[in-house]
């Protein structure tokens, strides 16, 4: 039977569930990483298929367990970050002769299903559980941590990867490059709308309602990038180790004002993926359990073009409610957050929303301006997130792991990390993680 | 600013149509009595399933300016000479839950009027001739 995407039942979206059934019953162990590329450079050993490999041999690697006790795989089956593969242009021949292949002639390339990660990972014989978490990692996060936490799987590889080509990002191509227009883009494309748009449109309307100003982003952007310069594995420490100052910010051009260029982030190649694992068999892992406490989703239905300023803040308010709720915590209890930052124009949504720090609703940019590096009091995005490391939503839940674990090095937040937060995409619809160093 | 011209499909052939006779219609949810935009093949609250029981209500061509972007980088090929400009969002007077893109003409870029009562205008797009609404500010 093919994978199948997770079912709904298996998220948390909706209030009034009470304490997460399977808290503290969850643990991730192993991380494995890519090395990043701004695009692919057609050799088969960059490829999206090879990187994937890589990454998951690395968090086999790095938990201490043999392949054959790995029993689960869950992973999303897209990977573009905004580039398709020109359809008349030919597989190169040297991946094909490299990597069995499936029906689809763009798997490894432009797209990853379990069964080409089965088909070319022959070490792993006793995977007898698959499932697509759709998107991005958080998906696949939540969706891994339900599996494990079911019964489904005990020792169960969570995957991502991202591919990106030539060409730039969405700019002229598909529904953008021609003089007609269909499907959904009739009610937004044609407008002219990038993909930061929306974005930008609910932070103008944030800044009017609270009094506040694009300017105000600077402490938390410059933060971002410095964080991802400290983050080894990302794309910025490894390609361009350019230090982002509030100047250099203010002066950005812009792409849809109020976002201006740093207010994006960069389309990069890369894939990552995490072991998690029951706590009895996390005893024999090599690394410290990073115990999951909650896994909540938002699936909130925008009304009409959107979503608004209010929609955004009613979901992530919700969000918060359902993160505190299944895991019984408060927002002391958290010694950092890394909710998603892609685009830096919605992390206060997040942020206000479960309360960081005590923020409420229209004191982030305040927020900002007090000290929220890794050495503070109170760490904001420790990953740098999108904006510092590069465009593939899943440096927030490494980072998260390895914060908890004592492995961030040089990102290591001076103050105890005893619980974290992670998710996203979007403020009306993503997946989020409570990380803790304890079962709870 | 020439546009792209949207191709009606069997969903949103009476938007289209109705904008083709300078009329703005939205598709409303007989069960629910609520309205909804962009059209779908059925209303989304699960109360009313299967919320095939649609019908279009026209509406009066008035609403408010809800909010605004200035676009400088835009993807669209055939909007990139017109750059920046404004993209306007507007919420319908019937229903400010409803709302719709305006590049607002003859407004100033980015000094878009927040608030202000727009009205809706019909402008041909130049490769099919389709019409699409927009929206001017008024008074």
């Amino acid at each position: 039977m093919p994978t199948q995407n997770a079912p709904a039942s298996m998220y948390r979206s909706t209030e009034g569930l009470g304490i997460w059934e399977h808290k503290g019953k969850v643990a991730a162990v192993g991380i494995g990483h890519s090395p990043t590329a701004r695009r692919w450079d057609e050799t088969t050993d960059t490829s999206l298929g090879a990187w994937s490999i890589l990454a998951l041999r690395k968090a086999i690697e790095d938990a201490g367990v043999r392949p054959e006790e790995v029993d689960g795989l869950v992973m999303a089956q897209e990977t573009s970050t905004g580039s398709p593969w020109p359809s008349d242009k030919p597989i190169p021949e040297d991946f094909l002769n490299t990597y069995k292949s499936t029906d689809n002639p763009l798997d490894g390339i432009a797209r990853l299903s379990a069964d080409w990660i089965l088909m070319n990972m022959p070490e792993l014989t006793n995977v007898n559980f698959t499932m697509y978490g759709p998107g991005c990692m958080s998906n696949a996060v939540v969706t891994a941590a339900q599996a494990v936490g079911e019964g489904l799987t005990e020792v169960c590889l969570v995957l991502k990867g991202w591919h990106n080509f030539g060409g730039r990002y969405y700019v002229g191509q598909g529904a953008a490059g021609g003089n007609t227009v269909t499907g959904p883009g009739k009610y937004s494309t044609l407008w002219g709308t990038v993909a930061c748009y929306t974005t930008a449109m609910q932070f103008e309307a944030y800044c009017r309602k609270y009094g506040k100003n694009h300017d105000m982003m600077a402490p938390f952007v410059v933060n971002e990038k410095r964080n991802g310069l400290m983050f080894p594995e990302g794309f910025w420490a490894q390609h361009r180790p350019e230090v982002l100052t509030v100047e250099d910010y203010l002066a950005a051009r812009w792409i849809a004002k109020p976002a201006n260029l740093f207010d994006n982030d960069i389309p990069i190649m890369a894939s990552a993926a995490y072991l998690f694992t029951t706590p009895e068999r996390a005893k024999d892992m090599k690394q410290k359990p990073v115990y999951i406490l909650n896994v909540a989703s938002d699936r909130t239905r925008v009304r009409s073009f959107g979503p608004t300023l209010e929609e955004a803040e009613a979901a992530t308010d919700e969000t918060g409610r359902k993160i505190y709720e299944g895991s019984g915590l408060s927002p002391s209890d958290l010694s950092f957050e890394n909710m998603y930052d892609g685009f830096t124009l919605f992390h206060q949504f997040h942020l206000e929303g479960i309360r960081f720090a005590g923020v409420q609703r229209g004191e982030a940019l305040d927020f900002y301006a007090t000290d929220i590096t890794i050495e503070g009091p109170n760490p904001a995005s420790p990953s740098g997130g999108n904006a510092g490391a590069g465009r593939t939503r899943f440096w927030m839940h490494t980072d998260s792991i390895q914060q908890i674990q004592g492995r961030a090095g040089d990102r290591q937040i001076r103050k105890p990390a005893e619980i974290g937060v992670s998710g996203g995409p979007t403020p009306t619809g993503g997946n989020f993680t409570v990380w803790s160093a304890t079962p709870g | 600013m020439p546009k792209q011209s949207p191709v009606p499909d069997e969903v949103d052939k009476p938007f289209w149509d109705a904008a083709n006779e300078d009329r703005l219609v939205v598709q409303n949810c007989k069960d629910c009595d609520t309205l909804q935009h962009p059209p779908v093949a059925k209303c989304p609250d699960p109360a009313c399933d299967p919320g095939t029981n649609l019908e279009w209500k026209e509406m009066s061509g008035r609403g408010r300016v809800y909010g605004y972007g200035v676009m400088y980088d835009c993807p669209v090929t055939i909007l990139a000479e017109d750059q920046p400009f404004n993209i306007a969002v507007v919420e319908l007077e019937e229903d400010p839950g409803i709302k719709m893109l305006s590049h607002l003409p003859g407004t100033p870029v980015d000094d878009v009027p927040v608030g202000a009562a727009v009205e809706v205008v019909f402008e041909v797009t130049p490769t099919t001739g389709q019409k699409v609404p927009e929206w001017r500010v008024v008074g």
